[in-house]
């Protein structure tokens, strides 16, 4: 015991060690960047979701750095405090406080929906803007009690309905089929959210849905399901869920003599998915994602070779709305003329036309851009870009 | 009709996956009263070491027979270390335990492979469709439900007909006495788990082919279905943890096939209760004289 209180004491000593040092570091960057606009950067760098954060916070920043390379904005540069919350909650709050304490003008994140609801009180109530990049649940930006848009708060990353909806045009328009089914995760809001609009959307335009199932995410048997489901006859499934789940149902589907269509949302996009489903049981499977790196594009193939160059790794798409957000950002800040966090936030809520590599973007009422969504077919396990299709808001 | 068939066949190929692993599980239990609960995390060892052997380029069976070897090497070291202290103590001190034991291997395993899941190499068993009439079949769900068909066959010409399976039916019966009888209790346990956790091994590697994935936490939720399935046929019976399996396997696949999948677990589990409260035993337990 006693080995233990003394080994207590020394890391103690250690963190405290630490922090004072850091506290010294922080005022020396302090004072020797006081001219640079210091914008917040609070995201899930280690926890359940650090990829998502991660991959956000390396577009960021690589966004930053080549602005400042090009003078920065109103000819000073900018700085990115980055913090990570851990993935979690009350982090992603006491980030918030931190970061509005050291003098940020706006923050950027966090990726998740939930983290982004806790940290936007503190934001609001200090009256900076808060720029999300993948929190894709309507209710961020708008709450639903009150009918009223949070002023401070803004998105780069489409909505939920909005990928469901540009599907159910796919679906309906151009591949034509009028008879579907859905397959959601029961236990995730996610999933069920997207499979509800998805059916609102299809049957609106006249299609129908034959056979609603669900699984939870435990499961590994979903043979049940899927012959219950290719009974009713439908053309094509709607699986809006994550990868690990999405890559052993279609393969059972194969296996079990299913070969209609699949069709997802962004929760598909991980190289895993091929390894868990094989290239061969992909084919005839369509997902909506927030873009293509296959998009021939010049912008987006010159954001590719910049951010491999960087980080060693293929950006998913939250290292692209990262990127995203980083212009964005300090355009706002552009036209806002100087770097006041009021004037920022109505630069932002007043862009129009901004050109990012996940799509054209303005802003409606809500607060939610207004973008294309990518559609991506599946061929022999590569992922094609189809097309990209504007949703109606 | 055709869909009924379907769905019955579904049904038994998940639960002859169950009946794979409850049979490891209720043959513990019925050697010395312990229910195993690191028992479906030997089961991920066991898929780990099928993997890494596979990706060295091993096919099938030598995969299968060095995870069996590996993980019936790390039962018999669970049991030393973790089982052999507490086990005369108390029962719960024991459970304890086991909890303590499948809680570190699954985390132990995340920290050193990561959380990801990951895949066998397409080549270590090309799979095949059947069609029976309209009716699919897999060549895996054939090769499961073989597997199980055997191991139980194999279970019980051990302990029914070897000297091995006397002395565990004795210790199983009565510790003390089997004992004073000069039956070595210790090495009678040590070898009980050095054959359950190889077929644990066995089962591992079936289910990361059967379902394509292999990750820290797989064992959880198979082992606990398992463990209904054990107590369902009748825990300690060797016959009755397949029957368990296969029963407990159907009636998910049935419920989630025609009384919709929302309520799937809910139904399936309620029936489960009706069968124990009519027969607490379980459907094959018969009380003390057979726990083996």
């Amino acid at each position: 015991m006693k080995a233990m209180s003394k080994w207590n004491k020394s890391v103690a000593l250690l963190t405290a060690l630490i922090l004072v040092l850091g506290v010294f570091a922080a005022g020396c960057g302090g004072n020797e960047e006081s001219d640079a606009i210091k914008i917040g950067v609070n995201y899930e760098l280690s926890g359940n979701v650090a990829t998502y954060g991660t991959s956000c916070k390396n577009g960021i920043m690589l966004a930053f750095e080549e602005i400042n390379k090009n003078d920065g904005v109103l000819g000073k540069q900018i700085e990115g405090v980055v913090q990570d919350n851990k993935s979690q909650n009350r982090e992603a709050r006491n980030v918030a406080e931190k970061l509005v304490s050291e003098g940020v003008v706006a923050v950027i994140g966090p990726a998740t929906t939930g983290n982004v609801q806790a940290e936007e009180p503190v934001l609001t109530k200090a009256k900076i803007p808060l720029l999300a990049t993948a929190a894709t649940a309507p209710e961020v930006t708008y709450d639903e009690k009150t009918k009223k848009v949070r002023d401070y708060v803004f998105r780069v990353c489409i909505i939920d309905p909005d990928q469901s909806q540009v599907m159910a045009n796919y679906i309906f328009d151009e591949l034509k089929l009028k008879t579907g089914s859905i397959l959601v995760d029961k236990g995730n809001d996610y999933s069920v959210g997207l499979g509800k609009t998805f059916k609102e959307y299809f049957t609106a335009k006249g299609g129908k849905i034959v056979a609603e199932e669900g699984f939870v995410d435990t499961d590994t048997a979903f043979k049940p399901q899927l012959t219950s489901i290719s009974s009713k006859k439908p053309d094509f499934i709607y699986i809006p869920a994550y990868y690990n789940q999405v890559g052993l149902i279609i393969k059972q589907a194969r296996e079990l003599g299913v070969n209609l269509p699949i069709m997802g949302a962004d929760g598909w996009d991980s190289p895993k998915l091929v390894d868990l489903a094989t290239a061969d049981s992909l084919n005839k499977c369509y997902f909506t994602n927030h873009y293509s790196v296959e998009d021939p594009a010049e912008r987006i193939q010159n954001f590719v070779k910049a951010y491999q160059e960087k980080y060693d790794s293929t950006p998913d798409a939250f290292a692209a709305l990262g990127y995203d957000a980083g212009y964005l950002m300090a355009e706002a800040i552009k036209q806002a003329g100087s770097p006041d966090p009021e004037k920022i936030q109505q630069a932002i809520a007043d862009i129009k036309g901004f050109e990012g590599v996940t799509g054209k973007l303005s802003y409606d009422e809500k607060h939610n851009p207004i973008k294309e969504v990518s559609i991506i077919e599946m061929a022999n396990g590569k992922q094609k870009l189809i097309k990209k299709m504007l949703p109606e808001h | 009709m055709q869909d009924l068939l379907q769905q019955l066949l579904n049904g038994l190929s998940q639960g002859s996956i169950y009946a794979l692993i409850a049979v490891g599980y209720t043959m513990i239990y019925g050697i010395i009263q312990l229910i195993n609960f690191a028992h479906g995390d030997v089961i991920m060892v066991g898929a780990y070491v099928a993997l890494g052997a596979a990706l060295m380029g091993f096919g099938f069976i030598p995969s299968l027979l060095m995870a069996m070897i590996a993980c019936a090497i790390l039962g018999v070291v669970i049991e030393r270390v973790a089982y052999r202290k507490v086990r005369p103590v108390s029962r719960l001190a024991a459970l304890t335990s086991a909890i303590g034991v499948s809680l570190f291997l699954e985390y132990i395993m995340m920290y050193f492979l990561g959380a990801d899941i990951r895949t066998y190499p397409p080549g270590i068993l090309v799979g095949r469709t059947y069609s029976l009439g309209g009716v699919l079949i897999t060549n895996k769900d054939l090769l499961v439900l073989g597997t199980t068909l055997v191991l139980v066959v194999i279970l019980q010409y051990i302990i029914f007909r070897t000297r091995t399976g006397k002395a565990m039916r004795a210790v199983s019966y009565d510790g003390q006495a089997a004992q004073l009888m000069g039956v070595n209790v210790n090495n009678t346990v040590a070898i009980t788990f050095f054959i359950g956790s190889a077929m644990a091994a066995a089962a591992g590697i079936l289910y990361g082919i059967y379902f394509n994935s292999v990750q820290p936490l797989m064992g959880l939720m198979p082992g606990l279905k398992a463990f209904i399935a054990a107590v369902l046929g009748g825990i300690g019976s060797i016959p009755g943890a397949m029957l368990g399996g296969i029963l407990l396997g159907m009636t998910e696949s049935l419920v989630a096939g025609f009384g919709g999948s929302m309520y799937r677990d809910a139904v399936a589990f309620i029936i489960l209760i009706l069968i124990l409260l009519i027969k607490p035993t379980g459907l094959l337990g018969k009380g003390v004289q057979e726990k083996v």
